[in-house]
């Protein structure tokens, strides 16, 4: 859906999407990585479960939910990628443990 | 608007709205008159349970009235589910009350032993469990939880759910719901009551004031009185989780949607716009404590609401000897006596008297004539 | 920079780190004010110069000149004494001045003697059928990535909407090497007349020739569609097609990406909660903050400055901040007033930045079937509740948002509002024919931003406040 413009020389950062690696740019939210990759990140709602992608990507529409190193519904468009932080897409309602 | 109904119900919040349902269910024809979006709404900050284990320490016939409408709530939700096809997530699987702590629990088992000397006839089973039985169906307690009272008749419900379900039967049932109409006087001549609205007027042969901790104000223009001690407290909700928690608590409890409900203080302050956070601190700090777990769930939304409450926390049940014909109705416990409203306190208006013998002790000549101060603000 | 605040009191705190934020922090600390600055972002610039300090868009050309004035502002603050903090998240603000702060997953609490709200705007709610669908997003969240990750979209695109900022994002997003494949114009042609008479003034501020020009830019490279009155994104989990009513046709393209845009309004959650006074601002559309002529609002000790303000932008935003600064300044630090640049100057600065707005807002309010949507549309995304849920929650009984929400649950998922108010609001005032006014708004309570349970069992508490809760 996105493509990364040539000019963009910052380092790269491997994170795992669902244990898959990924590509990702230092700097990059996690959300502006995983709509750069090809993996699919839609998420399911926990209402619904209808699948959902970043919608505002400034951290008030809480569509970009990702279970980030373990901890569930974080705003995947607030927080920065980091050097193999895990990544997993969220299927409906957090689990309590996570 | 319509001003020749049989009863007009002044109060459009759970209890008013069940009076007023269970009313059209008879087939009367019922007004109900509201206030409007803002507006001090127990309805919409409850906490909803179903809840009998301890109810009524001081009063067996509040005790007796409560697991009557505990028993009866299974009718009212399969009724409301037949007429508008809402679910109200009805569940009764039994209820708990943790401690934790050595302290905690041994107060709670003086609670228990007292409730259980008290209510004889009403014995509803309510027991102290070990923090290992307790354990069984909550696995997930943490080690602080020195233990808990147990009763199988508790339960909770979607009380939201069930306030739309009361007004989506009002269509059903030709109830006319008339929101943003405060009653400001009212008045009783030729046989009939007339309710003073700022959109004109409305007459109605019988009327029930179910306006919460407003019914103080209302009651003594119908030589009735209903003294209140409003409390606040407040409540705190998590986002959706999968379901973790089998039984309701009587501080915590998972919605259907999914939610942690967590409560509740009880503060003398009245003011609903605002909130103590260092409350809220306690209420989940006790939470997270009970179930580690929650820790790491995100707080939504966190609220303060006006609790509904007579005097001495016992309902409120009684008709005008000087106003034949006006009935008044105030509790605390809005969402677990919903069933007895519906079903017992409708009939009882739409045959025109209380029976002494179902609601006598609730008569607001307990409190010694109608002259009892109250100083709440309302 | 996510370390906790070093003090529990400050002069001023500023709570956003955008064009009017960033102003007000530097000239409240030049002035010698303990000035606390918290900012949500990774970086300074809110969303006009998003990530203005590490974008990877190094041809200045490219994002052009408006945008690099952030980094002037950032300098300034970075000179003075402000204490800035980054990804920061204010949950809380009282009318005690009472502020908590998330930072790093714990929570941090400081009392100030002034407040300057700087939350800035977010897009307005563009409720179409589909809005919920993968693959279709703000031009603003577009525009964040491309400032922020140099990210522009490859896949077959369409931009929908209107605005000033539309035609920003599509010439940054060609000029970058991205891809559109169309624009629908949904600017109501009537708009036009209504905004002639405003036209002067406009014709003759800063904004004119720049916007001319970049939709002479734009048009030059993609197809426009103007007079666009219908607008409906579909697909199976996925957006496949967008399709448009422009002059009475129907037309329906294949889509892989819809970007969505019809002006800003105020983010008011926070002020809200404080317990700002608000009013229905009827030519943009939203709610805005009751404020006096320094920005000082209903609560003592509370400024807002920027578009939470009310829509101005981003020029206007700067001055409004040191506006707001200066008041604090004159409040606290009378002394170091002379130092700054006076009322007057200021306020004929804000006169010329505000110049043209009135157009603008005329010409680009958005039609009322792009903001009140009807039948299975969704309203509100978390709950995800639709049209006509909430006009079914009216006919029996709901009068305004907060009844709605005991029947309906709008407005009570983790974003709080934000992407349903607006549309609850005036939908609800539609079918009730009354005044937004007199509909509302939602009643917003802290935490105005999710946070852990654990942080927030961590707030100290006293034993009456053990007291209130354990009763056995």
């Amino acid at each position: 859906m996105f493509k990364r413009s040539e000019q963009d020389k910052r380092p790269p950062v491997q994170i795992f999407v669902d244990g898959v690696a990924i590509a990702a740019r230092q700097g990059d939210t996690v959300s502006a990585a995983l709509l750069a990759s090809s993996c699919d990140a839609r998420r399911s709602t926990a209402v619904s479960g209808a699948p959902r992608l970043p919608y505002c990507m400034m951290g008030v529409c809480f569509d970009c939910l990702v279970t980030i190193d373990g901890v569930g519904n974080r705003q995947g468009c607030l927080v920065p990628v980091a050097e193999g932080m895990q990544v997993e897409i969220q299927k409906g309602k957090r689990e309590i443990g996570k | 608007m319509r001003t020749d109904y049989d009863v007009a119900v002044v109060g459009g919040g759970l209890l008013g709205s069940a009076i007023a349902w269970g009313l059209g269910r008879l087939g009367k024809r019922v007004a109900v008159l509201d206030e409007g979006d803002i507006t001090k709404r127990a309805s919409r900050a409850n906490f909803a349970l179903v809840w009998v284990q301890s109810k009524g320490l001081g009063m067996p016939a509040y005790t007796i009235w409560t697991v009557q409408a505990s028993q009866a709530w299974g009718r009212l939700a399969s009724e409301l589910k037949q007429q508008t096809g809402l679910d109200v997530s009805l569940q009764q699987n039994g209820g708990f009350h943790l401690t934790l702590g050595d302290d905690e629990f041994g107060q709670r088992a003086e609670l228990v032993k007292r409730m259980h000397n008290q209510n004889g006839a009403a014995d509803y089973k309510m027991e102290m469990l070990s923090a290992s039985e307790v354990k069984k169906s909550l696995p997930l307690i943490g080690p602080e939880v020195s233990g808990g009272s147990y009763c199988p008749l508790d339960g909770h419900v979607n009380s939201l759910r069930t306030f739309r379900a009361f007004h989506t039967g009002f269509k059903a049932f030709g109830i006319d719901y008339f929101p943003e109409q405060p009653v400001s006087a009212i008045s009783k001549s030729g046989g009939e009551f007339k309710l003073t609205t700022p959109k004109g007027e409305l007459r109605a042969a019988k009327i029930v004031l179910a306006a919460g901790n407003a019914n103080q104000t209302l009651a003594p223009m119908v030589g009735l009185s209903a003294p209140m001690g409003p409390t606040r407290g407040q409540i705190v909700v998590t986002e959706r989780t999968m379901p973790f928690l089998p039984h309701p608590l009587t501080t915590i409890r998972q919605t259907d949607e999914g939610t942690v409900m967590i409560g509740d203080s009880k503060e003398d302050e009245l003011d609903d716009r605002t909130l103590k956070h260092s409350i809220s601190a306690v209420m989940t700090d006790r939470a997270q404590r009970m179930f580690p777990h929650l820790a790491r769930l995100n707080v939504v939304r966190s609220w303060a609401g006006i609790r509904v409450m007579p005097q001495d926390g016992f309902p409120i049940y009684d008709q005008s000897e000087t106003h034949p014909g006006a009935f008044v109705a105030c509790c605390h416990s809005g969402v677990t006596l919903a069933s007895n409203h519906a079903f017992e306190i409708a009939r009882m208006v739409a045959q025109g008297a209380l029976e002494p013998e179902l609601v006598g002790a609730f008569s607001a000549s307990r409190f010694g004539g109608a002259g009892t101060a109250n100083n709440s603000g309302y | 920079m996510t370390v906790a605040p070093k003090r529990e009191d400050y002069d001023v705190v500023v709570i956003g780190a955008g064009p009017a934020g960033l102003a007000a922090a530097a000239i409240s600390a030049e002035a010698g004010l303990s000035t606390l600055l918290l900012d949500e972002n990774v970086g300074p610039g809110g969303q006009v110069f998003r990530a203005i300090s590490s974008t990877p868009v190094t041809d200045r050309n490219q994002l052009g000149a408006d945008y690099w004035v952030g980094a002037d502002l950032v300098q300034s603050l970075r000179a003075s004494s402000a204490e800035v903090i980054h990804r920061a998240t204010v949950w809380s603000l009282d009318r005690n001045l009472d502020i908590a702060v998330s930072v790093g997953g714990a929570s941090a609490f400081v009392k100030a003697k002034r407040v300057i709200l700087a939350t800035g705007a977010l897009e307005r709610p563009f409720p179409i059928p589909g809005w919920t669908l993968p693959g279709v997003m703000t031009a603003g969240a577009a525009q964040t990535m491309l400032k922020s990750s140099a990210l522009v979209p490859d896949g077959r695109t369409v931009i929908a909407g209107q605005g000033p900022l539309l035609w920003l994002l599509a010439a940054q997003i060609l000029r970058l090497g991205g891809r559109i494949d169309r624009i629908l114009d949904t600017t109501e042609r009537g708009n036009y007349i209504a905004a002639l008479p405003h036209a002067f003034a406009f014709l003759t501020s800063p904004y004119f020739a720049k916007g001319l020009s970049m939709m002479r830019e734009v048009k030059a490279k993609v197809q426009v569609v103007s007079g666009v009155t219908e607008l409906a994104a579909a697909g199976d989990l996925q957006l496949a097609n967008v399709s448009y009513v422009a002059s009475g046709k129907r037309e329906t393209i294949p889509a892989d990406l819809l970007l969505l845009h019809q002006g800003v309004v105020p983010n008011v959650n926070l002020a809200m909660a404080a317990g700002v006074e608000h009013h229905w601002d009827e030519l943009q559309l939203c709610w805005s903050p009751v404020l006096d002529a320094s920005g000082n609002s209903s609560v003592a000790g509370i400024a807002i400055a920027g578009d939470g303000a009310g829509i101005g932008g981003a020029n206007a935003a700067i001055v409004r901040g040191r506006i707001a600064a200066r008041a604090a300044v004159e409040a606290l630090a009378p002394a170091a007033v002379a130092k700054l640049a006076s009322m007057a100057t200021l306020r004929a600065d804000l006169a010329k930045a505000e110049r043209g707005r009135v157009f603008l807002d005329t010409l680009f309010r958005p039609a009322p079937q792009f903001r009140i949507p009807s039948g299975d549309t969704i309203v509100c995304r978390c709950e995800e509740v639709t049209a006509k849920d909430v006009l079914d929650s009216v006919a029996i009984g709901a009068t305004g948002p907060n009844q709605l929400k005991a029947y309906r649950r709008t407005g009570m998922g983790p974003c709080q509002g934000r992407l349903c108010g607006l549309t609850v609001t005036e939908l609800m005032a539609q079918a009730r024919a009354k005044t937004p006014q007199e509909i509302g708004y939602y009643r917003l309570r802290a935490p105005v931003k999710p946070i852990t349970l654990a942080e927030l069992a961590a707030v100290p508490k006293s034993e009456a406040d053990v007291k209130a809760v354990v009763r056995g």
